[in-house]
């Protein structure tokens, strides 16, 4: 035992020793430790660097070839469905269903296209059609002017350049800027667009023109294999300095819009709108356009022309998300002749509803009334529509 | 076409590459927006790392997703800036807000990127974001007027401030 006990004491003061050593040796001088500090502090900020490099990774998609694709081509497009009762002769529709797809080529070489299937369904003896309305590559030259060549919408009245249904009043377009301006409305050329200053901005485009002996709207080639003999040129100036506020006019010069079937049939367009819409919810359009032609169309006349009126007001629901708008408009078409539909006078009204700003329900009841027959007829609409 | 019409194509295309090129609406370099609010003396920036619960409320702002993993922001401990970007119609908007307090003092758009809606740069439309806080909802206290045709445009604006003010009072708490 007592061999035991002091075997066990040397033990004890042999490792009290050691740890008394050991400790004399670990205890670190201000210069250690400062050095010490420093070294921790570099490795902190490369973990720092680290963690940075990494989100930043993750933010941008990891990288990789295909990604850096994708971030220079951007995807959207519209659709609409429309329901039509009330006549006797019921339909319903899915008019129209668009994608778009853009690519920068790079900082100042852009792509944009617009592809649409109207009417669901496309095909020899179908309703439907298939049509490419917007195809076209732009540059910038400065940060205000843009040179534009391709296939494109020209820059005409309201709904021909903004047409997503969440963006206008009723379930189908206007008549005005349907059968006046044939929306939509597009031509191959080329041409300029920019801003001269704050919030003045022009348009010119040297494109393609219609070729029509009957109606205008019947006179769109839409570019397929489209004849080319007789160009157009349209130059639109656009103001929009005030909040809320668009006023624009433009006009057109077409050389021959008889093409092959008619000659000597020059015309000219004028159009003019205002567009306005207080932060109070109160809004008002209104447009005007009209032809100034050589020569009569069988249908339409040379001098045909259309105008609207359309005061709005939009709210929100309470605390939702949930926009309404109500709305009343008066249109007014008269194509130079007399006899049925050569004069209309159509008014509608009805609501929007919007859960969300790019998705839309409407409703529409309109009165149109044939001034030449003295009749009239009504028609309601249901529609939803959406954009991304 | 006639020949006329492609000899004038033709001497524009030529004119129009032969101009120097320059990248779309560059307005003002955010070094030059952050020097301009803190008067040529920027702080260093802070990193704002967004948690799960802080972008469940932005979320709630924006409507959608909000990616960054953390953002910069500029604290001269008077003011802040940020700089914060969003998609239009198809295409990221770069803007700089200044907040003090829970109100906006100012709004640039620095980088626009969009092919319609540059309006939104101009002081006639960001003077409107002047002074402009958050009710209890989130929403601003006031109604933007919008640009006709650029819908899109000011409404990502209108987000954007909303964040921005958000933020100014996350920080705010937290310190």
């Amino acid at each position: 035992m007592n061999t035991n006990n002091h075997i066990n004491r040397v033990i004890y003061m042999i490792l009290f020793m050691f740890f008394t050593v050991s400790a004399a040796k670990a205890a670190p001088t201000a210069e250690e430790m400062w050095q010490t500090i420093q070294e921790q502090q570099k490795v902190i900020e490369e973990l720092q660097e680290q963690l940075d490099a990494t989100a930043e990774a993750v933010e941008s998609g990891a990288g990789g070839a295909t990604g850096n694709w994708a971030d220079k081509t951007q995807m959207g497009g519209y659709g609409e469905l429309h329901y039509k009762f009330g006549d006797g002769t019921d339909q319903v529709d899915f008019h129209r269903y668009v994608l778009y797809i853009g690519h920068d080529y790079t900082d100042n070489i852009h792509f944009f296209s617009e592809w649409e299937l109207e009417h669901s369904l496309a095909g020899e003896g179908k309703e439907g059609e298939v049509e490419l309305e917007q195809a076209w590559i732009e540059i910038d030259l400065s940060e205000n002017h843009h040179f534009r060549a391709g296939l494109d919408i020209l820059p005409v009245g309201m709904l021909n350049v903004t047409h997503e249904p969440n963006t206008f009043y009723g379930v189908e377009r206007n008549e005005v800027e349907k059968r006046i301006i044939p929306s939509t409305w597009w031509e191959a050329g080329f041409g300029f667009n920019g801003e001269v200053a704050p919030g003045v901005n022009y348009d010119i485009v040297l494109h393609s023109g219609l070729e029509t002996s009957s109606n205008i709207r019947s006179g769109r080639q839409k570019v397929a294999e489209a004849n080319a003999e007789y160009p157009a040129a349209t130059g639109r100036l656009r103001y929009t300095g005030v909040p809320g506020l668009e006023l624009s006019a433009s006009y057109q010069f077409q050389s021959n819009i008889g093409g092959e079937l008619v000659s000597g049939n020059d015309a000219h367009l004028f159009t003019t709108h205002v567009d306005y819409k207080h932060s109070s919810g109160l809004g008002f359009r209104a447009l005007y356009a009209g032809w100034d032609m050589n020569k009569n169309l069988s249908a339409d006349g040379k001098d045909s022309e259309g105008w609207y009126v359309e005061p709005a007001y939009r709210w929100t629901v309470g605390n939702s998300n949930t926009d309404v708008g109500v709305y009343i408009r008066y249109e007014d078409i008269d194509r130079g002749f007399t006899g049925s539909r050569n004069e209309e006078e159509r008014t509608s009204t009805g609501f929007n509803i919007w859960p969300h700003p790019k998705v839309v329900f409407k409703g529409t009841f309109e009165s149109v009334k044939d001034v030449d027959d003295n009749t009239t007829t009504d028609n309601f609409y249901l529609g939803v529509g959406y954009s991304f | 076409m006639t020949k006329l019409t492609l000899y004038i194509f033709l001497f524009l295309l030529t004119q129009s590459w032969s101009l120097h090129s320059y990248a779309k609406g560059t307005y003002l370099e955010p070094e030059k927006f952050l020097s301009d609010v803190f008067n040529n003396n920027p702080p260093n920036p802070k990193k704002l790392w967004l948690k799960k619960e802080l972008k469940k409320e932005i979320k709630k702002i924006l409507g959608d997703e909000f990616k960054p993993l953390r953002l910069r922001y500029w604290d001269d401990g008077s003011k802040k800036a940020w700089i914060l970007e969003r998609i239009g119609r198809d295409k990221p908007i770069t803007t700089g807000y200044v907040t003090s307090k829970g109100k906006i003092l100012d709004v640039k758009v620095l980088v626009f990127r969009e092919s319609r809606g540059w309006e939104v740069r101009y002081p006639f439309f960001t003077e409107q974001f002047a002074d402009a806080s958050l009710k209890a909802d989130t929403k601003l206290d006031r109604k933007i007027d919008g640009i006709s045709g650029a819908t899109l445009s000011v409404d990502a604006l209108i987000k954007l401030a909303r964040l921005a003010l958000f933020l100014d009072q996350y920080i705010d708490n937290k310190n």
